[in-house]
């Protein structure tokens, strides 16, 4: 019986606009939900401690460390992951600035930067770069030095 | 994570008998900033966490003639985006606002900062310096404790079995009156206090004259410290630099770091008489409009 377990909870959770109904183990991350429940792998698992943001997406519209959050918190919620910015007629203009920009080598911190960057962008369009270093400051890159990332994110500003 | 089950109360009294039958096997979980990190590092052995998101009251956030009251789940963006907390509670502001980065800002809340009870706390100083009292439930009933009492050594509380930190009340500043927290950390963003500072002043009518003043430290001792005598000592000066120079020396005396991978004794406390300058400035600053 292991669908009435009491340490699984029953969570309705629309993901990038669809509906999910998920049991998810009470201890079970937000990440370990996206990526092993749903098979949503684009949220990367870095540091597991809140520091690096490789693991952010957004939860009804404030961005957060998904390695910081039980998939049971998200119960009711809308959950947004790098996986819902494209659109069938292309990349989202975040995504198109970073590819233009070279703002990426390995790559493991970038849906986190671009979930994060969407999450200013959305609030605020046309940011500083102060205002973009001092957003960006919950996500690390261990290869592009940042001045790449930073520039991509002002491009796709307006 | 050891495994544990999750449990979503909706009210305080049911919060508090799931703590109280647990005991040491639960904890509340806030906006996890702290907790989850610890529970992956296996630092307790819980058999369930208790969400208190969905308990209203520990929602909610309100401000009035009386003061401010900070529910005790409610995250750190709720607080600084909030321009009638940013108008009168400037201090509470400065720590809220450098908690982490905005992921973490997203969930993390003065409430967890102060149960968490790690020395570094950069919430706390600010509460202290505002006189702020922690409301706590618990199975007989409810209490009230000063936030600087509530911290009784690093990630130790006042907290007895099954009890819950509800809210956070902050007295309405006197006119004239004004407040700040600073911290020293090598980076610009997302590092652990070296030595912190917050501090309240309240000025005569001419702003010319302390009428009194709380001066507190973070990373500077096993809990966040009240600096008594470093605040008492501005009561009745004039405002220069003397006074000041006296009163950071005196918060200085108060501190009683140690030397670890952050910063030696020595460093710390200078860093303590600096900052304690500064905060006082800037606060008088404020107090003046
Ligand atoms: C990357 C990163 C950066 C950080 N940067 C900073 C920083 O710059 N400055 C700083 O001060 N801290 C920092 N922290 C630590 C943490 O974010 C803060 O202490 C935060 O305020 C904790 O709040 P929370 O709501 O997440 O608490 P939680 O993690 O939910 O709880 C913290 C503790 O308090 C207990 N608790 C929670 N709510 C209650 C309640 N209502 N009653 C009783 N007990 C309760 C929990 O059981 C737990 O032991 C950082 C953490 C991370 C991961
Ligand atoms: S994996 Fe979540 S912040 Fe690094
Ligand atoms: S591109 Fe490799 S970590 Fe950022």
């Amino acid at each position: 019986m292991t669908t009435n377990s009491p340490s699984k909870v029953h969570i309705t959770t629309t993901i990038n606009g669809q509906q999910h109904e998920l049991l998810v183990p009470g201890y079970m991350s937000l990440l370990d939900t996206l990526r092993e429940l749903i098979g949503l792998t684009g949220t990367k698992e870095g540091c597991l401690d809140g520091n690096c943001g490789a693991c952010t997406v957004s939860v009804d519209g404030r961005i957060v460390d998904s390695c910081l959050v039980l998939g049971a918190e998200v119960d009711g919620k809308e959950v947004d992951t790098v996986e819902g910015m494209a659109s069938p007629d292309g990349l989202h203009p975040l995504q198109q600035a970073f590819l233009e920009e070279a703002a990426l080598q390995c790559g493991i911190c970038t849906p986190g930067f671009l979930v994060a960057a969407k999450g200013l962008l959305d609030n605020e369009p046309s940011p500083s770069e102060d205002r973009i270093r001092h957003w960006l400051a919950g996500n690390l890159c261990r290869c592009t030095g940042y001045d790449k990332i930073v520039r991509a994110v002002q491009k796709a500003s307006s | 994570m050891h495994p544990f089950a999750y449990v979503a109360p909706k009210t305080v009294s049911e919060a508090v008998s799931v703590l109280a039958e647990h005991g040491d096997r639960a904890r509340p979980l806030a906006g996890g900033t702290d907790l989850l990190v610890k529970a992956r590092a296996n630092v307790w052995d819980l058999d369930a966490v208790v969400d208190v998101k969905n308990i209203p009251e520990l929602m909610s956030l309100s401000i009035n003639g009386a003061g401010l009251s900070i529910g005790a789940g409610v995250p750190c963006c709720q607080v600084y985006e909030h321009k009638d907390i940013q108008e009168q509670y400037p201090g509470i502001i400065d720590g809220a606002s450098i908690i982490g980065g905005i992921q973490i800002q997203s969930r993390a809340g003065l409430g967890g900062n102060l149960c968490n009870a790690a020395p570094s706390g950069d919430g706390i100083p600010a509460l202290i310096a505002y006189s702020a009292v922690a409301k706590i439930s618990g199975p007989n009933g409810n209490r009230e404790v000063a936030v600087e009492d509530f911290a009784t050594g690093p990630s130790r509380t006042v907290l007895e079995n099954g009890e819950l930190l509800t809210s956070i009340e902050i007295p309405k500043p006197a006119a004239n009156s004004g407040a700040a927290y600073t911290r020293f950390i090598p980076r610009n963003e997302m590092d652990i206090a070296v030595a912190g500072v917050g501090v309240f002043v309240q000025l005569d009518s001419e702003g010319k004259k302390f009428e009194s003043a709380r001066i507190a430290l973070a990373s500077v001792g096993p809990t966040p410290i009240l600096a008594q005598k470093a605040g008492d000592s501005l009561a009745g000066k004039p405002v220069n630099d003397e006074s000041i120079a006296s009163a950071a020396s005196l918060a200085k005396d108060a501190a009683s770091p140690i030397t670890d991978m952050r910063g030696t004794v020595d460093q710390r406390k200078h860093l303590v008489e600096v900052l304690t300058g500064r905060m006082l400035n800037q606060a008088i600053e404020r107090a003046r409009g």
